[in-house]
């Protein structure tokens, strides 16, 4: 025998489905790149209590381990302590994705107490204008006052930040932000064009020179920060050779519950034509990932075109984003128009060069944004 | 850098063992690993009681058809990993 030992150690879980609850499109933020969809559901549409539970305990018993509460703010949900302490009795692993504005230290101390996990805390910059210009609300000097508490609880926390031209150059000064605190890992992980982001992209996309400059700088820090903090670095995909594998493939790893209940297999599926979702008052999980239509669609390869249908990575990217190519190439179906290979990657370059400009660099330093709106 | 074999590892915060359809799992944040058999002994021994040399020694038991070094090296490698992802803190 060889070395059974070392090799049976570990694998990744090769279907570690994990759920994504939308809780709320309810925030007291306005970032100029939210993904939410630009249609908002409301307050009175949202899920109740009960039918949350079910969820939890139903997508334990479909094989999920891992439970994202998201939003919107997720803690603009007045239960959102019963809706930990569910997700955690039901025997999921349970993660918070928070901007920590409706927080206070006794509201902090009740997550921890009900079961809650990991917090990702999310940051707009590491200086107040920035962040306050960015999320169109006052928002930075309450998020230093939630870490600052935090490092009192035991409690795994990633500080979140997203990256775009107006903050690229502020890393370091993020990085410190994160070294001062008790947060283990950190997230830079730049905008993604859909929602709200693409109606503001002209303004968000950083320049080649700004990425590549970020890319150096974080590469050393990772070594110098191994061990004390783990560092994730998401490029945005427009300067990347290949697309990403957007949810881990559709319908492969993840699903999306809405405010309302409706089931999605990524965020921004509902901008595809032609595609209708089941709602979790209706159906169990398991028939819903089983037999939906919508998680069929782009499921496995049979719907790829050329290039993709014959090209020796779609195993690894799975032709990129859906959303992404309905969004740039008009068709769902289509290469995802990032990709070098893809028929319509010039749309993508043409985009790039009038940002790497001068001219259109400067000119650019006062946007005018598209700010997230409120839903009813 | 291995592990100090008088050292103590502990799982940090937000890392627990769990356990889906019968197979027990290392929850972490963003991610999860399934544990069998040696990643299993060793993780459940990650309690802040146990030393990395009394882990070792115990695996070594369990194992005894396996070289003793081979088993160090692996557990060391293992623990190191562990470590690297932030799941492991290591208490003196
Ligand atoms: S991105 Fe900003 S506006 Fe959108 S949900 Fe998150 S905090 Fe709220
Ligand atoms: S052609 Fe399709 S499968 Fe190949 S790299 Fe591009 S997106 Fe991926």
């Amino acid at each position: 025998m060889g070395s059974p030992f070392l090799l049976t150690m570990t694998s990744t879980i090769p279907n570690p489905l994990a759920l994504i609850a939308e809780l709320t499109h309810r925030c007291p933020l306005h970032c100029v790149y939210c993904s939410n969809p630009l249609e908002l559901q409301s307050r009175a549409g949202e899920l109740p209590t009960e039918i949350w539970c079910r969820v939890f305990k139903d997508a334990a018993e479909t094989g999920v381990l891992q439970i994202d509460f998201t939003g919107g703010e997720p803690l603009a949900r007045p239960d959102i302590v019963d809706l930990v302490r569910a997700a955690r009795s039901a025997g999921l692993y349970v993660n918070l994705i928070t901007s920590g504005l409706p927080l206070d230290e006794t509201r902090l101390a009740a997550l921890v107490e009900a079961g809650l996990d990991h917090m990702q805390l999310s940051f707009q910059g590491a200086r107040e204008e920035t962040a306050n210009e960015i999320s169109g609300a006052k928002s930075h000097t309450q998020k230093l006052r939630v870490l600052d508490w935090l490092r009192h609880r035991r409690l795994a926390v990633t500080l979140n930040f997203v990256i775009h031209r107006r903050n690229i150059d502020q890393l370091e000064e993020m990085l410190a932000l994160a070294e001062s605190s008790s947060a283990t890992r950190i997230e830079f992980a730049n905008v993604q064009y859909y929602g709200w982001a693409f109606a503001n992209r002209e303004n968000l996309l950083p320049t080649r020179e700004q990425l590549d400059h970020s890319v150096e700088f974080l590469k050393r820090e990772q070594q110098r920060l191994q061990g004390k903090i783990r560092i994730e670095f998401v490029v945005p995909d427009y300067y990347a050779t290949y697309p990403k594998p957007c949810m881990g493939g559709w319908g492969r790893k993840l699903m999306l519950i809405t405010p309302t209940g409706d089931v999605l297999p990524c965020h921004a599926a509902q901008v595809i034509p032609g595609l209708s979702f089941e709602n979790v008052k209706d159906h169990g999980l398991r028939d819903i990932w089983e037999q939906s239509a919508a998680f069929q669609r782009f499921r496995g390869e049979d719907w790829m075109q050329q290039p993709c249908k014959t090209c020796d990575r779609r195993e690894q990217d799975f032709g990129g984003c859906r959303c992404q190519a309905l969004l740039l190439a008009g068709n769902a179906a289509a290469t995802d128009p990032v990709c070098s290979l893809a028929p319509l990657r010039s749309k993508v370059d043409a985009l790039l060069a009038a940002i790497n400009t001068p001219t259109s660099v400067q000119n650019l330093t006062q946007p005018s944004w598209l700010y997230r709106s409120n839903p009813a | 850098m291995p592990p100090e074999l008088h050292s103590r590892p502990r799982l940090a915060p937000g890392c627990r063992l769990g356990e889906n359809s019968q197979q027990r799992v290392l929850l972490m944040p963003e991610r999860a690993l399934r544990l069998n058999g040696p990643s299993l002994e060793i993780v459940e021994r990650c309690d802040g009681q146990h030393t990395v040399e009394q882990i070792v020694r115990e695996l070594q038991k369990i194992y005894s058809q396996a070289a003793p070094q081979k088993v160090e090296q692996d557990i060391l490698g293992y623990l190191a990993l562990l470590e690297e992802r932030r799941a492991l803190d290591f208490e003196l």
